[in-house]
């Protein structure tokens, strides 16, 4: 891309007028305050997500209902077998809740709220968003909606303890007054459809400020990598959400108005709810997957000192991945009894997703290749996300295989699938754009030696927590059990011991923080060299408040 | 078909080869249970020959490829960049090959997917129509033997639809877990998975069974059949098996159902067709506990007795 040669022509510094402390930051209407509102939230949303998967692995370490019958004896007073009863239903909650967080709260807010917010104006050479007061509506939207899912934590489910406890898939009839008749699933609904206004408001702001805005020159098919990544990921959503929104709504009025839409009783079909739900659900996968593909094709390049290979291949694979998404949402369930036929279609369409993202791949690799590779810590999470994306993308086209899915479908190898491609794929992709941007964002440098280190010990724990759940899939232990025949507990065991591991890894991300922030030594402008050739690299790090008050000019050198 | 499979479970990496327990769970293994019917052995030797060589060898591919670029093409290697930002043909080469494994993947998916989908034509099977071996064709001629597990919170309830109790009704019975994870759960059986009652069925028949629930969704899965069939409420659904083999064979609930999910196994016994009859015959009077005891010990053809690995 052409980026190296944009005539730079920006005023900076000199009428940089900040508003003051609750002005600036409960009234924002910067897109990189917005951002960074959105970094702090998810980072604090990540930290409950975190809390609960230990939960989850301190739990499974061994056979057996301990720890958290030890909490519900200090918690509810219970004891012996009242506290396992109790246990059954808490962990249902942990599992549902670290679902349920970790995406709508963590993956997304920080990939597209944080990064999309912060980088998609200064790549695209624009002075903000273009709905600045819709973007702060979409920050605290999504905080309520926080607001309301952890209320929804401590409120009954209606048949015993307190939380929803159905999954994040929300499938009636457990989710319905049947399973569920408390208010927790009731919040659960509410923080969703209010979450789900954050993000559609935030969609459209992004379509509109990339289809807009974009600096003189800067045609689409020059556009940084990132922004397409965002531009796609915000059509999914716009085009994906309202779907939940309408199965969510379809569910309130079942439990609260006496609608009969997924109620057997009343001639309603819970599969209708399954068919509507992973019509978002799938697209879901890749918007939390695609803003990640993004941030690794530019640190790629950067950190190779190449232009990204095959661009308009990237942009497109990153489209066709975006629309095939909408296809093959059935794939989610090859075993609720639809028809052969439609299996079939939904297998082969399935699987013509490994295509584009196969493209995608190498690419990458292409893009490496006749490089001049430096290691730097945003490179290193980058190189082991595509390692790992791979891995999660190969055990993806097995289990898109319905005949073999039959016996791996709600095991744990699906666990370890999607954990690949999320967990250790779009959180991967999470830390190399936080390392690559730190600078920029904040100003200040942080100690590549303890990002390095912090990538390495989280690169080994969380292996060792996820592919041994693959072993698990595949001799037969399903999901969402809180206790397990002693015949698995080898390999639990491992996956307990993994995230003990990625904890001091977590660990060591902090102390990076804490020494970055407390030390302060002066960011630059560009740390990377030659190899930076987007628009925020031209500016200070950090940015000044308001950027391009004269807009840079993209030259046209007729590439692409 | 037939040939395929065993020719690709020649390739095997042989996860399920040596000393895995039947019908259940090994602590340590690394791959399937030991398949003990046609859908599964057909199934996982697609995978293990198949799918888990492409795993390995794409995985491969790219760390190699991942390694080869890092060292060659690192700052000290190579301190000039190139700019090259298009190759046509390799373009095409990476976009054709993967679409090639697909199509390789499809040839062997679409034919197993509608083995196990669909419900096989007996009558075709007796008279020789389609390929089938001796064994086969003889159980064929036997007809179906049909049965329904309907599941609830937490337990499931079997049916016979084809046979009648002494009131008339079709025999049906609950099959309750013997453990819940309490401090209560009796010392015997396999820990989560054996049941008071359990399904029974002949060896060697083909065995047609349907699904439904009583209450929230429910999922009726057996990991060394290789079949997994929601039990949804106000539906009907379907699926089928036959075990060659008599044992103890077991699975679990594999839908999320609320706080019992984890306690509500499926225990199905195959035993001959004669212990079958028997117990059949003692489930009509209604002395539930006295079948239970008829089928504790699974006899072979030769009835000689062994344990089964509940006791």
């Amino acid at each position: 891309m052409p980026m190296d040669e944009v005539a730079l022509d920006h005023a900076h510094d000199d009428h940089d007028h900040k508003p003051g402390f609750f002005v600036r930051w409960f009234m924002s209407t910067n897109h990189k305050d917005i951002g960074t509102l959105y970094l702090i939230f998810a980072l604090i949303a990540g930290i409950v997500g975190y809390a609960l998967s230990g939960l989850i692995r301190w739990e499974l370490a061994h056979p057996d209902i301990g720890p958290l019958m030890g909490m519900m004896e200090y918690f509810y007073g219970l004891e012996g077998d009242a506290a396992r009863e109790q246990a059954k239903q808490f962990y249902n909650t942990v599992i549902t809740y670290h679902g349920l967080i970790m995406i709508f709260f963590m993956v997304m807010p920080a990939l597209i709220g944080g990064f999309g917010n912060w980088f998609v104006p200064l790549m695209i050479g624009a002075p903000d968003m273009a709905f600045p007061r819709m973007n702060n509506i979409s920050f605290w939207l999504t905080v309520a909606g926080f607001a309301l899912l952890i209320m929804s934590m401590f409120v009954p489910s209606g048949n015993g303890g307190n939380g929803f406890g159905g999954g994040w898939v929300l499938y009636p009839p457990l989710s319905g007054l049947k399973g569920h008749s408390g208010p927790a699933m009731d919040l659960v609904i509410l923080s969703l459809h209010t979450v789900g206004i954050a993000s559609i408001l935030g969609a459209i702001n992004f379509i509109v400020t990339i289809l807009n805005m974009r600096a003189p020159g800067m045609t689409m098919h020059k556009m940084p990598l990132f922004a397409w990544s965002i531009l796609v990921t915000a059509a999914l959503l716009l085009l994906a959400l309202p779907v939940l929104a309408g199965a969510l709504t379809m569910l309130l009025t079942d439990r609260n108005f006496g609608s009969q839409f997924f109620v057997p009783e009343g001639g309603g079909d819970p599969i209708m709810f399954q068919h509507l739900f992973w019509f978002f659900g799938h697209p879901e996968v890749y918007i939390m997957i695609l803003p990640g593909f993004g941030i690794v094709s530019h640190i790629i390049s950067t950190f190779s000192k190449k232009p990204i290979f095959g661009y308009l291949g990237m942009a497109y694979a990153m489209v066709a991945i975006g629309v095939i998404g909408f296809i093959v949402w059935a794939h989610h369930m090859y075993t609720v009894g639809m028809p052969v036929d439609m299996k079939a279609y939904f297998v082969a369409a399935t699987m013509v997703i490994a295509v584009p993202t196969g493209i995608k791949i190498f690419s990458w690799i292409a893009t490496m290749w006749g490089g001049s590779i430096t290691f730097a810590v945003p490179m290193q999470w980058a190189i082991g996300f595509i390692f790992l994306f791979t891995l999660g993308g190969v055990t993806g086209v097995v289990l898109a295989n319905a005949g073999v899915d039959h016996a791996l479908h709600d095991t744990y190898y699906v666990v370890a699938h999607f954990h690949y491609v999320l967990s250790l794929g779009a959180v991967f992709a999470l830390f190399a754009g936080w390392y690559y941007w730190f600078e920029k964002m904040f100003g200040v440098k942080y100690n590549g030696f303890l990002g390095g280190l912090h990538f390495w010990v989280t690169f080994i724990g969380s292996n060792m927590i996820f592919f041994p759940q693959h072993f698990l899939g595949l001799n037969g232990m399903p999901r969402r059990y809180v206790d397990y025949n002693p015949a698995y507990e080898y390999w639990h065991y491992w996956s307990s011991i993994g995230y003990a591991v990625s904890a001091v890894g977590t660990g060591i991300f902090f102390l990076c923080m804490a020494d970055a922030f407390l030390r302060r030594r002066k960011a630059e402008a560009n740390p990377w060299g030659e190899g930076a050739t987007t628009l925020e690299w031209t500016l200070p790090s950090p940015p000044p408040f308001h950027q391009y008050n004269t807009l840079p000019r993209v030259k046209d050198t007729g590439d692409h | 078909m037939r040939y395929l499979v065993s020719l690709l479970s020649a390739l095997s990496l042989g996860f399920a080869g040596t000393a895995l327990a039947q019908g259940k769970p090994t602590d340590g293994a690394l791959g399937f249970q030991e398949p003990v019917t046609e859908i599964a052995r057909r199934g996982f030797a697609f995978h293990d020959s198949f799918l888990l060589w492409m795993c390995i060898l794409i995985t491969l591919f790219v760390a190699l490829l991942l390694v080869f670029v890092m060292v060659r093409y690192n700052a000290k290697a190579n301190p000039v960049p190139s700019k090259t930002t298009h190759n046509t043909f390799i373009e095409i080469v990476w976009t054709l090959v993967p679409v090639g494994i697909l199509v390789l993947i499809s040839i062997v998916s679409f034919p197993l997917l509608y083995y196990v989908d669909a419900e096989p034509d007996l009558a075709k099977i007796a008279s020789g129509e389609v390929d089938a071996t001796a064994e086969e064709r003889a159980a064929a001629a036997d007809g179906w033997i049909t049965v329904k597990a309907q599941g609830n919170q937490w337990n499931w309830t079997y049916s016979y639809p084809d046979e009648v109790d002494a009131d008339g009704f079709a025999l049906e019975f609950t099959s309750n877990p013997l453990h819940y994870g309490l401090s209560t759960d009796p010392d015997i059986g396999e820990r989560y998975l054996s049941v008071d009652y359990p399904l029974v069925v002949p060896a060697g028949r083909y065995v047609r069974y349907y699904t439904a629930a009583s209450d929230v969704i429910h999922s009726f899965a057996m990991p060394s059949f290789g079949i997994k069939t929601d039990a949804v409420p106000g539906r009907l659904n379907e699926g089928w098996f036959k075990v060659d083999e008599p044992d103890v064979y077991y699975g679990q609930c594999s839908e999320l159902c609320g706080k019992n999910h984890a306690f509500m196994p499926i225990e199905i016994r195959v035993v001959p067709q004669a212990q079958y009859d028997a117990w059949l015959a003692i489930m009509r009077s209604g002395d539930f506990d006295a079948a239970a005891q008829r089928v504790a010990v699974i006899e072979t053809d030769q009835q000689f007795a062994r344990l089964p690995a509940a006791e």
